[in-house]
Parts: structure tokens; C-alpha cells; sequence
């Protein structure tokens, strides 16, 4: 238990980027998500056809490798720089590719959401004279996103363990910080390795209980 | 699946609307691919020097195709072993003795919330000290991918026994088979045939799970793409698209597998 103790500053501010990456890659994940699912509902074909070839190529693409492009590509190739500072750089930049990739997941979620939405809902709202967006806004996705807050759960817990591979960006998150412990107190692998699994436990498990709670409380009675 | 039912069918001046609306749209999105064009074209990323060794034999058979068979190497080994896993598991959870139930829970529980890389690297960096011997890139990966990938399986399996009708077992019990009967024989097959679509998808992540090896040195795709092929031709973005259209290929193509299954 020593290296942990000794090092629990370290830890700590290793587990508070987990927190930061997955919150912000939240946040981007289920608008770039909803906005997706939008376009894929869309009375458009360019958009429908848009948002399905999105989703299939960054649903299929190896994160490790969407994070490297977002670093090697994004970063360095188009230049994109959103801050001077090397280490927020990379942070924005680890967001942007956790979000890209888990948009997908999230879109895919909502759309298994709609359709579980009773045909005559959306019916009953275009007989009120309601366009396609207020039936979606008012109507539709309301009642998808009760529908699958058990899903977009689960896709939360993944993301969070899904930060760990930010590592490839250069961010210092759990996983980098728990390499370089096991490498210097490398007499005590076991209680490091436990250690840090027991941070994502007690980061996951909370979330996990949130929201079976919440999709229980949220359902649509019918 | 079509979602028409969201909107009206456009009368004539709403099918001109949206055609107009489109024809915006392809611009935009025209714009936004000719912006990356540009960006990318200045790095010269777009250059035939960077994509012409594509056609040049050695590159395949130096780096692609030995970085292929490495991914499918490690995600071959990580199905066999996480579907054995998964198999061991969820028949030990759905067990009728506690003593078993509740430690196979634990482990099962315990692995589904630990992030892949952790345990590529407790394999990778701690083997030495627990076990004495250094694993190789290949066996720490391996490692990750199954007790990862087996305890999210086992997961799946005991979801599919849990969901067929409880007069399967009851029947089963009644002809004379013994509880380990019961489960072989007659709750496994079904439960599997029914959760095929969902163990599939979870191979697909697997699969994609298998480029973390990169991280430890292992040599498969992406490392062999990035690493090998983009340090030689310094054309890191048609390399990552190559390697991306590869992978994508090969996920699409289970994905259909799956759906085909779950229809049959």
C-alpha cells in the first residue's frame, strides 16, 4: 500500500483527468449523438446517407487508432491548436476523438430509442400540424431518450474506461500514472494494479446504480 | 427501417424546400471536405509519393499483411479464450451453490469494470515480479482480451439462459437429466443460439481492442501502420485511412454475419 499512499497526490490528479475527459466527452458525446440521430431520422437523404456512413466508419475504427489520427492527424496535420499549452492541447484533442467515436455509439442508442416509440405518437403530432423537428423535439426524442437511459448508461461506463486510452494523445490520465508507479515500485505491482482498478470500480459503479435508478424511474409507462 | 412516419410527404413546394435544403446541405459538407482536402494538401498528405508505396509489394508483405495477422492472431486467441471464459462463467453464476455464485460474480463483476488497458499493463509490466517471467506483448494483450471481452460474454450467455422460458429446465428436469445435463444439453445451446447476434458484436470489439497491443509494443495493424509504414513514407494520414478501410471491412462484415444470424 505504500506506493499508493506515498503517491496519492499523484493518483488522485491521474483519476480527477479521468473525471475531467469523461465528463467533457459526455457532454460532446450526446449532443454530437442526438444531432446524429437527427439527421439519420431526417427527411433529407444527404443527411441520412451523411450521418449512417459517420456512424458506420467511426462505430468500426479501433479507438486507439481514432485517437491517434485526432492526435497525429487533427493535432498535427491540420493544425488545429486550441490552446498553447501542450498539455490542454492534448486534452482538447483527446476529447474531441473520445467524443467522434462515441457519438456513434450514442446515436445508435437513441435510434434503437425512437423505435420504440409507438408509430401513433409521431402520427397523432403531425395530425396536431407539427413539422418534423417539433415532432422530434416535442415528441419523439423525448420519449427515446427515457426509453434507452439504461443503454446511454452503459455507453457512459465504457467511455470512462475508455479514457485510459488517451495515453496515445500524450494525457496523463489513470492508466499512464499507473504504468509509471508500476515501473518504480515494482515490488508492489499487486497492490498498484488493485488500486487504481478499485478507482474505475468506484467510478463505474456508481454510474451503473445512477442510472439502472434512473431508467426505472424515467421508463414510459405504456 | 424507415422513419417516414416523422414527417409529412412533402407537397410540391416542400419537395422543392427540400431540395433546395439539400443542395445547401451537399455544399456545406462539400466545403467542409474540401477544407480538410486543403489542410491535409498542404502536407502534402495528398501527394502520390504517400500513397503510391500502397502498390508496392514489400509494404504489404513487410508491414500490412504480418500487422493483419498479428490483429487476427491476438483476436482469434481472445475469442477462443474469452468464450471459454464466458462459457465457465456464466454457468458458474447461474450455479445453485452460493459458494460458487458469489466469487464468480465477484470476478466477473470486477473485470467488466476494469479498463482494458489496466490489465494489458498489469500483464505486460507486473508479470516479472508476480510470476517471474516476462510475457510477451502477444500474451499480455491476449490476457486483457480475455478476461475483459470472457467476463462481458459470460454476462451475455447468462442473460440469454435467464431469458428462455423457465418450463425449458423444468422439462429438462423432468426427463432425468442432471443439473449439469440440464445446463449442457438443453439451456447453453439455446442461450447461445439466442445471444449469437450479441456475442458477435462483442467480437467486433474485441477485434478493435486488439489495436491497444500497439501501446505495448505489439506488432499488430495499426502499430504496423503507423509505426512501421508511416515512419518509412511519412505518410501517417493515407496509412491511417488505409488501415481504418481495412479494419472497417472487416467489422462490417461480421456486423452483416451477426445480422444474418439473427434473422435465421
Amino acid at each position: 500500500m505504500d506506493a499508493l499512499l506515498l503517491e496519492w497526490d499523484t493518483v488522485v490528479a491521474a483519476f480527477w483527468m479521468t473525471v475531467w475527459l469523461t465528463a467533457v466527452s459526455a457532454l460532446g458525446s450526446l449532443l454530437l449523438g442526438t444531432l446524429l440521430t437527427a439527421m439519420r431520422v431526417a427527411p433529407l437523404a444527404t443527411l441520412r446517407r451523411t450521418a449512417t456512413v459517420y456512424v458506420a466508419v467511426a462505430r468500426n475504427t479501433p479507438l486507439t487508432l481514432v485517437l491517434l489520427f485526432t492526435g497525429l492527424g487533427v493535432g498535427a496535420n491540420l493544425g488545429v491548436e486550441l490552446s498553447s499549452d501542450i498539455a490542454t492541447n492534448n486534452f482538447w484533442l483527446a476529447c474531441i476523438g473520445l467524443t467522434a467515436y462515441t457519438s456513434a455509439f450514442v446515436c445508435e442508442a437513441l435510434r434503437s430509442g425512437i423505435n420504440t416509440v409507438p408509430v401513433g405518437q409521431a402520427e397523432a403530432a403531425r395530425s396536431l400540424g407539427l413539422g418534423f423537428l417539433q415532432t422530434l423535439r416535442l415528441i419523439t426524442l423525448p420519449q427515446a431518450f427515457r426509453a434507452v437511459v439504461a443503454p446511454l448508461g452503459s455507453i457512459l461506463i465504457a467511455l470512462t474506461k475508455n479514457t485510459t486510452i488517451a495515453l496515445v494523445v500524450g494525457v496523463s490520465e489513470a492508466s499512464v500514472r499507473m504504468r509509471e508507479m508500476i515501473e518504480t515500485y515494482g515490488d508492489q505491482v499487486m497492490q498498484i494494479f488493485l488500486g487504481f482498478a478499485a478507482g474505475f470500480v468506484l467510478l463505474c459503479l456508481p454510474m451503473g446504480l445512477l442510472f439502472g435508478w434512473l431508467s426505472r424511474r424515467l421508463a414510459v409507462a405504456r | 427501417m424507415s422513419y417516414a412516419n416523422l414527417y409529412e410527404t412533402p407537397g410540391p413546394r416542400g419537395a422543392r424546400r427540400n431540395r433546395v435544403l439539400a443542395g445547401v446541405i451537399a455544399l456545406v459538407l462539400l466545403a467542409l471536405a474540401y477544407v480538410i482536402y486543403v489542410r491535409f494538401d498542404a502536407k502534402e498528405q495528398w501527394s502520390a509519393a504517400k500513397w503510391t508505396p500502397f502498390l508496392r509489394p514489400e509494404v504489404w508483405t513487410t508491414f500490412i499483411l504480418p500487422g493483419l495477422a498479428g490483429t487476427l492472431a491476438a483476436a482469434l486467441a481472445g475469442v477462443v479464450l474469452a468464450g471459454l471464459f464466458g462459457l465457465v462463467f456464466a454457468t458458474a453464476r447461474l450455479s445453485d451453490h452460493r459458494w460458487i455464485r458469489w466469487p464468480a460474480a465477484a470476478v466477473v463483476e470486477f473485470f467488466r469494470a476494469v479498463p482494458l488497458l489496466l490489465l494489458i499493463f498489469f500483464a505486460f509490466f507486473g508479470s516479472y515480479v508476480l510470476i517471474g517471467v516476462n510475457v510477451s506483448a502477444f500474451t499480455a494483450v491476449v490476457f486483457g482480451l480475455t478476461f475483459y471481452n470472457g467476463s462481458v460474454i459470460a454476462e451475455i450467455i447468462r442473460a440469454g439462459v435467464l431469458s428462455l422460458p423457465r418450463g425449458q429446465a423444468e422439462a429438462a428436469h423432468a426427463i432425468g437429466l442432471r443439473k449439469g445435463q440440464v445446463m449442457r444439453l438443453v439451456l447453453l445451446p439455446q442461450a447461445f443460439r439466442a445471444m449469437m447476434p450479441a456475442v458477435i458484436s462483442q467480437f467486433v470489439v474485441l477485434l478493435k481492442d486488439s489495436a491497444l497491443g500497439l501501446i505495448v509494443g505489439y506488432d499488430e495493424l495499426v502499430d504496423r501502420g503507423l509505426n512501421g509504414i508511416a515512419a518509412n513514407f511519412s505518410n501517417i494520414i493515407p496509412a491511417a485511412i488505409l488501415i481504418a478501410a481495412i479494419f472497417i471491412g472487416i467489422n462490417l462484415s461480421l456486423d452483416r454475419l451477426a445480422h444474418r444470424l439473427s434473422r435465421r
